[in-house]
């Protein structure tokens, strides 16, 4: 699966690491809705690391499309929340 | 796959899907998606360019604030050594303000430092890309029929497309970042104008401007300390003391 950080570029993940990924992904989702801004930064912060460090960086030359694509590692819990109500970063 | 409408990278995973569906025109040309790669790869550079600007301008009414809290402080000691606390405490007063400027300018510098930084490593994958994509779609012109050519080249061009999603939203946030800094950076400009930074011995209107800014940044109890560390250090009166002496002395240089 390929997985991008906007910003910063794709990575190659293993199935058993977007599983990973993906609830962590949940985890922050449940975070963001109970305004919690620490469970928020710290489930968003290690779903990174995981993908950053399990994951294999593409070269800037490949051209694929992603399976998964997360937010800027800078997203604050209230860009993230404004996703999910349809009036966030990416214009609907 | 359930439960995954709720996720975080779903959500943007379909919303960057649409945007590029929208962007795609069956009808195009495969060199004019080539081209209008080049344009975006131009947006891009115009957007650092804005950036920069942005930084510059703050920076030299960075460098402009630092002067006026050196001029203002010369003119408080002066001030309170000709015996005019009053003035004293007006310079150092607006020596505060432009303290309190100068930091968030100094801040908002290093943020659209960081802006520049990220938006030039975004600006480069996206010119590695491009440059991948023109000489993919060569090979895969010469080895493929016209119809299945059309269809991987469509691939690769939507691969890239999204890389220019990606560095789209970079700037986007770059620059909603630097219209923020604008609408302060015009704030410290009405200041000046109002002359809150200037000679004091030239004081005009604009007073009631200033004195409210100040009411707001609750600067009193900072001056109050400084003026007594100044007179101390002038050696008038005693050492740093509680606002009620310092009152008591007011009429009495």
């Amino acid at each position: 699966m390929i997985v991008r950080i906007m910003g910063e570029g794709q990575y190659r993940l293993s199935e058993d690491c977007v599983g990973r990924v993906n609830e962590l992904d949940n985890a922050v989702v449940k975070a963001v809705e109970s305004d919690d801004e620490d469970g928020f930064h710290a489930a968003f912060e290690e779903m990174l690391d995981v993908i950053r460090s399990e994951g294999e960086h593409l070269d800037d030359a490949d051209i694929e499309t992603s399976d998964v694509i997360v937010p800027p590692p800078d997203t604050s819990m209230v860009e993230a929340a404004a996703e999910f109500s349809g009036d966030g970063l990416i214009p609907d | 796959m359930a439960g995954m409408a709720g996720r975080m990278s779903t959500v943007i995973k379909s919303k960057i899907s649409k945007l590029l569906d929208k962007a795609e025109d069956p009808g195009e040309t495969l060199d004019y998606s080539y081209q209008k790669q080049l344009e975006s790869l131009q947006g891009v550079k115009k957007g650092i360019a804005d950036v920069v600007t942005a930084k510059k301008r703050l920076g030299m009414q960075a460098s402009k604030l630092e002067q006026s809290v050196v001029k203002l402080d010369t003119q408080a000691r002066q001030a309170l050594a000709a015996g005019n606390e009053e003035l004293a405490r007006t310079a150092l007063e607006r020596k505060q303000i432009a303290q309190t400027e100068l930091q968030s300018l100094d801040q908002q510098v290093a943020e659209l430092q960081s802006q520049q930084e990220r938006l030039t490593e975004s600006e480069k994958r996206l010119r590695v890309k491009i440059e991948s994509f023109r000489t993919k779609k060569e090979v895969i012109k010469a080895q493929y029929s016209a119809a299945e050519a059309q269809v991987r080249i469509s691939e690769a061009a939507t691969g890239v497309g999204e890389e220019m999603a990606d560095v789209g939203l970079a700037m986007q946030r770059a620059i909603d970042k630097t219209e923020n800094m604008k609408a302060r950076a015009d704030a410290v400009e009405e200041l000046e104008a109002a002359g809150t930074f200037e000679d004091l011995t030239q004081l005009g209107s604009g007073q009631d401007d200033i004195d409210r800014e100040l009411a707001a940044l609750g600067a009193g109890g900072m001056v109050d300390d400084e003026l007594a560390k100044m007179k101390a250090e002038l050696g008038q009166g005693s050492a740093p003391a509680a606002p009620a002496e310092l009152e008591s002395g007011e009429d009495k240089p």
